[in-house]
């Protein structure tokens, strides 16, 4: 077990192409990260460096106290599990996940007793004798967490290990690894595109885009404090809500307008964001996360103690759509605010399949508000939406930073 | 009613019967397809068996019963079967040293023939140097190179060839040595392919897991390539042994094999059919044993469950 650090890593290959561009991450002994971002973000590339299966083009990797970017994978000391398991289908169970062992001339009986400990941290022990091609999807995961296992490597390296399994089963597994990591206390660097996966594992996340960190932070603090606007908007779903507005206000409060309609803000807003007061008069990006939203009808009902102990405003609109969820209800209505097209929008739009953002530049903004399940509004009706203004978040139109202290571009590092 | 019922009972009858007709006519004639495919395969079979057969049941008579009747007599006359042409074939020291001197060329041409060749194709398929993909296009090109054009140039080649008394020219080695240079292009384009489609995830795995390139070739490839290499083994085996040309320039008296032994017995005018029929027979055992032995390996789905 080791503490990880890169140090200004980055990787070009042979035609060019850049893949990961000046990475700079420390990685805490026993600690639980994870690297997230939609495909070609970099992150397995990243990874791939970190196992030594990928030559480093710029930088350092050191595990431990080595600075590893000279040695070869098999004396790095890590194990990995690879998105297909990667199984040696000639050999048994066993012998699969006794390889790493066998092949360091560990003792036999020794490696009998290493393979039998694993595999019943595992639940496998009744598979030992079997081969991979016999074993469902969820116990072949199982077998190559155990080649990982057995080694007691100074790292584990993960490759979206669950990505081939079920839905349910990849809940169920995720637990799993969530667990024996903590048991076994070994570091970890877990690449994943999940977000949700990302959140529930890791004791701290970074999310990457083009081969660029973007912010590296606990889950909750990911979620609560975005750096930006690519980090707001891929972590959390449904997605934070985007949209251009404009601020306007004098010492004392702040005043917010989007697509026509005005938010009050409350003073602690402007506390806690000391660099807002810089943007008075001049167009930003507003974020709302669907949970920050409400039925106005229901929070009056109750007296408005739910959501409005940080100061409120509603927004007036028609529900598009209604979606019952069960626990809560997911309602899209538009805004005649202006859509938010920059970069990171651009990015978060191709992973989520949908290309056309660009086209719908426009007066019209969609939004999802997370309602509570006893609202009563139905596709087409008008809705009027309270809007939870104390836990707004504001971005930099041009740069796509959050907006914090009093230095505009600042990002979250600069604040700890 | 009954005028009614009587014009529309044959139309439904006429319906009914339509589509079992068509049904059956499909049969047939899926059913004529299928048992002419298989009728050309049993001709096919007999075409080739036959002659086999009365091959064996003439190596099974005696001289002057194969000289007065032909083969097929035999069902008549079952008691003309006998071992001697076996017996007297085994004991000419001739026939038994050519017999080894075919396992003496065949097994080391095998051999070696795998091993370079699996070494070579692992290179080629994961190890990464400069000119890999080059190098293996002239393998490939190799590969249509007739034997026949390389008989002279090698025989010269050969016969400067002298280490004290030793000649490579009609010995046992130049023989093989010639089999192992024209066996090769073919097995290292034959296993490059197939170790290419092993997943690369596996050959990393293996990486992480402590393996050296050595180790991965023989704990992880040697192994998946079993079927692969299994066939190249057989292919190589069998043209090796059954080779007539390559004896013939480059093995002489004392290294010859079984077939240019075979061929030398040929007479122009006198069928020395006792002879050639065992011989024949006796140098087809040991082919048939080594297929059989091997045709296991062919069974494919060995990678099956290791990714994914």
């Amino acid at each position: 077990m080791a503490e990880v650090a890169l140090r200004g890593v980055g990787k070009v290959y042979a035609d060019g192409t850049r893949a990961v561009t000046d990475l700079d991450l420390d990685i805490a002994d026993g600690e639980f990260l994870v690297l997230v971002g939609p495909s070609g973000c970099g992150k397995t590339t990243a990874l791939r460096m970190l196992a030594g299966l990928e030559e480093i083009s710029e930088g350092e990797i050191a595990i431990g106290e080595r600075v590893v970017n000279r040695v070869p994978s098999r004396d790095r000391d890590v194990a990995m599990v690879f998105q297909s398991y990667a199984l040696y289908p000639h050999l048994s169970v066993r012998d699969n996940i006794g390889f790493g062992l066998s092949l360091r001339k560990v003792p036999k009986a020794e490696i009998r007793k290493q393979v039998d400990r694993a595999a019943e941290i595992l639940g496998l022990s009744e598979y030992l004798d079997k081969k991979p091609r016999n074993l469902s999807g969820g116990q072949r995961q199982r077998v190559a967490m155990g080649r990982a296992i057995v080694r007691q490597p100074q790292a584990f390296l993960m490759d979206e290990p669950l990505s081939n399994l079920d839905a349910k089963l990849r809940v169920q597994m995720r637990a799993e690894i969530a667990r024996i990591q903590r048991d076994l206390g070994v570091t970890t660097v877990y690449v994943t595109h999940d977000q949700t996966e990302a959140m529930t594992l890791g004791d701290r996340v970074a999310v990457m885009k083009k081969g660029v960190l973007q912010q590296v932070a606990p889950p909750q603090e990911l979620y609560d404090r975005p750096a930006n606007l690519f980090v707001a908007g891929f972590i959390g779903s449904p997605a934070m809500n985007l949209l251009k507005g404009s601020l306007s206000g004098d010492e004392g409060a702040a005043r917010l307008t989007v697509g026509g309609q005005d938010l009050d803000l409350p003073a602690s807003v402007l506390e806690g964001r000391p660099a807002l007061r810089g943007y008075f008069g001049k167009d930003l990006v507003v974020g709302i996360r669907p949970e920050d939203m409400e039925d106005a009808a229901l929070v009056g009902a109750d007296g408005g103690a739910t959501a409005t102990a940080g100061g409120g405003g509603t927004l007036v609109s028609a529900a598009d759509l209604v979606e019952a969820m069960g626990s809560d209800v997911l309602v899209h209505f538009n805004v005649e605010a202006a859509q938010v097209v920059t970069d990171d929008t651009r990015e978060l739009a191709r992973d989520a399949g949908t290309d056309v953002l660009g086209a719908l530049e426009g007066p019209h903004t969609d939004l999802v508000a997370r309602f509570s399940p006893r609202t009563a509004v139905k596709a087409g009706d008008p809705v009027t939406v309270h809007v939870d203004t104390g836990r707004l978040h504001f971005f930099d139109i041009e740069s796509g930073s959050a907006i914090w202290g009093g230095d505009a571009g600042s990002s979250r590092e600069d604040e700890e | 009613m009954s005028t009614t019922e009587t014009g529309t009972a044959p139309t439904g009858t006429r319906d009914g019967a339509g589509a079992p007709r068509r049904g059956l006519a499909a049969r047939i004639v899926g059913r004529i397809g299928g048992g002419l495919a298989q009728f050309l395969l049993i001709v096919v079979a007999l075409v080739w068996l036959v002659p086999t057969f009365g091959l064996l049941v003439a190596s099974l008579r005696s001289t002057s019963d194969n000289g007065a009747s032909g083969w097929w007599k035999v069902f008549s006359k079952p008691s003309q079967l006998t071992f001697s042409a076996y017996s007297d074939l085994l004991g000419k020291g001739d026939f038994v040293d050519s017999f080894w001197n075919t396992v003496l060329i065949t097994v080391p041409a095998t051999l070696l023939v795998v091993v370079i060749a699996s070494l070579a194709a692992y290179a080629f398929a994961w190890m990464e140097f400069p000119g890999r993909d080059w190098l293996f296009l002239v393998v490939v090109g190799l590969l249509v190179v007739p034997v026949q054009v390389a008989l002279l140039p090698v025989a010269k080649l050969y016969g400067a060839v002298r280490i004290g008394s030793f000649h490579l020219f009609g010995s046992i080695t130049g023989v093989v040595l010639f089999h192992v240079a024209f066996g090769l292009p073919f097995a290292i384009f034959l296993l490059r392919n197939f170790f290419a489609g092993i997943p690369r995830d596996l050959l990393e795995a293996a990486r992480m897991d402590g393996g050296s390139e050595w180790t991965i070739f023989r704990r992880v490839i040697f192994p998946l390539g079993g079927p692969a290499i299994a066939s190249l083994a057989i292919f190589q085996f069998l043209w090796v042994w059954n080779d007539l040309l390559v004896a013939l320039v480059f093995a002489d008296t004392g290294s010859q094999p079984m077939t240019k032994w075979l061929q030398s017995q040929m007479r122009q005018f006198t069928g020395n059919i006792d002879i050639l029929a065992p011989g024949a027979f006796l140098s087809l055992i040991v082919p048939l044993a080594v297929f059989f032995a091997f045709q296991r390996y062919f069974v494919q789905g060995v990678l099956a469950g290791s990714v994914k």
